[in-house]
């Protein structure tokens, strides 16, 4: 077919395709849309017990998710805010957003996260008698080939880990990756965050913690063949637990006057 | 009955005798990408079949509209469309699967699969038999895809789908995993050990060399 090649055949076919695709694919976009926010929202909501240590295989998450609480913090002043509405905020397109976030100077930015929200979520649990059980803060931060994104969970006494977990990150499988490990994420509740004095000494060190010593308490073994991932979790735990972090909030929280 | 076999023959010839990843030696970035896990690779093999399926039915439906000279474009712009449509399905109803096959999905859109037979066969031949060429070749990658996945899954995790087969050394067993199998190079060597194996028993996929080493002249430096 020697017209297929004229110009107008060609501009008029390219222009049809081009529609025509374009349709298919935005629709199939919006169509789904509503469907993907749900898995999103749900698989955070899993993360979220998973890290607490409360997901119970069998029971409906959403189920289960309707013990927590969300409340959103204002980091910079270390308390509860109601600026924006917790359940909707979006903490990741946040600290992109400049309006919402800050830049972290290059010699405090040992997360490597560049930008911090100003507000981020915290989800509360209660026991029977309303007392705070157990506490799930967001973090985040470089480990060695990608950002580390996920939770850690807190005891009622804001200092004795409850439980941690990654639910997004690109580190080498078998070596970094093994932050999924279960094995590897049991060795952390139970250590305790803080000393006496409100620093964080928590530290995921080089080996494994000796068990017979009382600093086995702030260690967490670190990942053998992955000492950047694991660093990358130590600066992490330093950066979301300490003075940059929720660590004033913490404080705040623990004196009663969040 | 001739059109029979004719279809028997698009569909199962390249799986073994033709297989696009053995013996065409294409598509082979996926196959190391996501062939760790059989789960994934699964729904990567499947996502892999119905574009190239799709691609193949619609570039044929209009191959006697396509102007020579924007041809590859027009091929590409159907691919990368039904992707983005496989793409946003799986997020929506394989959640979990689709985040451990992240980029790979949208890197159908270059697999040269999906191209290659777009391009030789969709554009001369019938719907129906483009369809079926496109799921012959998604079967051909589907089985390459799955045998790797078998034996990195196995002996790299020590189970299959997901589930344990040989009790881990970690968790208390005797089996102690072989990490490499867990990298994408190990993928290189099985799907190099397969190649090997199969043109060893079908010698007629052996291409001819393209060139003869001549013998050691009498005199020459040894």
């Amino acid at each position: 077919m020697a017209d297929n090649d004229s110009v107008k055949k060609t501009l008029l076919v390219t222009l049809v395709l081009c529609v025509v695709c374009a349709v298919v694919v935005s629709a199939a976009a919006v169509l789904l849309r509503p469907q993907q926010a749900a898995n999103q929202a749900l698989s955070r909501k899993e993360n979220i017990l998973a890290a607490a240590g409360l997901l119970q295989p069998g029971i409906g998450v959403e189920q289960q998710f309707e013990r927590v609480e969300t409340r959103l913090v204002d980091l910079d002043a270390g308390r509860f805010t109601e600026a924006l509405d917790a359940q909707s905020y979006d903490q990741r397109k946040a600290s992109r957003d400049p309006a919402l976030s800050t830049p972290v100077p290059q010699e405090r930015d040992i997360a490597k996260i560049q930008r911090r929200p100003r507000y981020a979520q915290v989800y509360l649990v209660r026991d029977g008698d309303g007392r705070l059980s157990r506490i799930v803060l967001p973090i985040k931060g470089y480990g060695l080939w990608s950002t580390l994104h996920g939770f850690i969970a807190l005891e009622g006494d804001l200092n004795t880990v409850a439980g941690l977990g990654f639910y997004e990150h690109a580190e080498t499988p078998g070596l970094g990756g093994e932050v999924d490990n279960p094995g590897w994420k049991a060795l952390w509740p139970g250590k305790r965050v803080y000393d006496a004095d409100g620093k964080v000494v928590l530290r995921v060190i080089k080996g494994k913690a000796d068990p017979g010593r009382p600093e086995a308490i702030h260690q967490v073994d670190g990942l053998s063949g992955a000492t950047l991932t694991s660093r990358g979790v130590d600066n992490l735990i330093h950066y979301w637990l300490g003075e940059q972090g929720f660590a004033p909030f913490l404080a705040n929280l623990r004196a009663g006057a969040a | 009955m001739a059109e029979q076999s004719k279809i028997k023959e698009v569909l199962v010839k390249p799986i073994i005798d033709n297989n696009p990843i053995a013996l065409q030696i294409l598509g082979i970035c996926s196959a190391l990408a996501v062939t760790s896990q059989m789960s994934v690779a699964l729904v990567m093999s499947i996502a892999l079949t119905a574009v190239t399926a799709f691609s193949n039915l619609f570039v044929s439906l209009i191959r006697n509209h396509i102007p020579n000279s924007v041809r590859i474009i027009v091929q590409m712009t159907i691919i990368a469309s039904l992707v983005i449509v496989v793409d946003q399905i799986l997020k929506a109803y394989a959640y979990e699967i689709s985040k451990q096959l992240s980029v790979f999905v949208g890197l159908i859109i270059t697999n040269c699969i999906v191209m290659g037979r777009a391009e030789a066969y969709a554009m001369k031949n019938p719907p129906v038999a483009s369809f079926l060429d496109g799921i012959g070749n998604g079967l051909g990658y589907s089985a390459m895809l799955m045998t790797v996945a078998v034996i990195r899954e196995l002996f790299g995790s020590g189970s299959l789908f997901g589930h344990g087969v040989l009790p881990l050394a970690t968790e208390g067993g005797w089996y102690v995993p072989n990490g490499l199998l867990l990298l994408p190079p190990s993928a290189f060597f099985i799907i190099g050990g397969i190649i090997w194996a199969l043109r060893s028993v079908k010698t007629e996929q052996v291409e001819a060399a393209e060139y003869r080493l001549a013998p050691n002249t009498v005199g020459g430096t040894a």
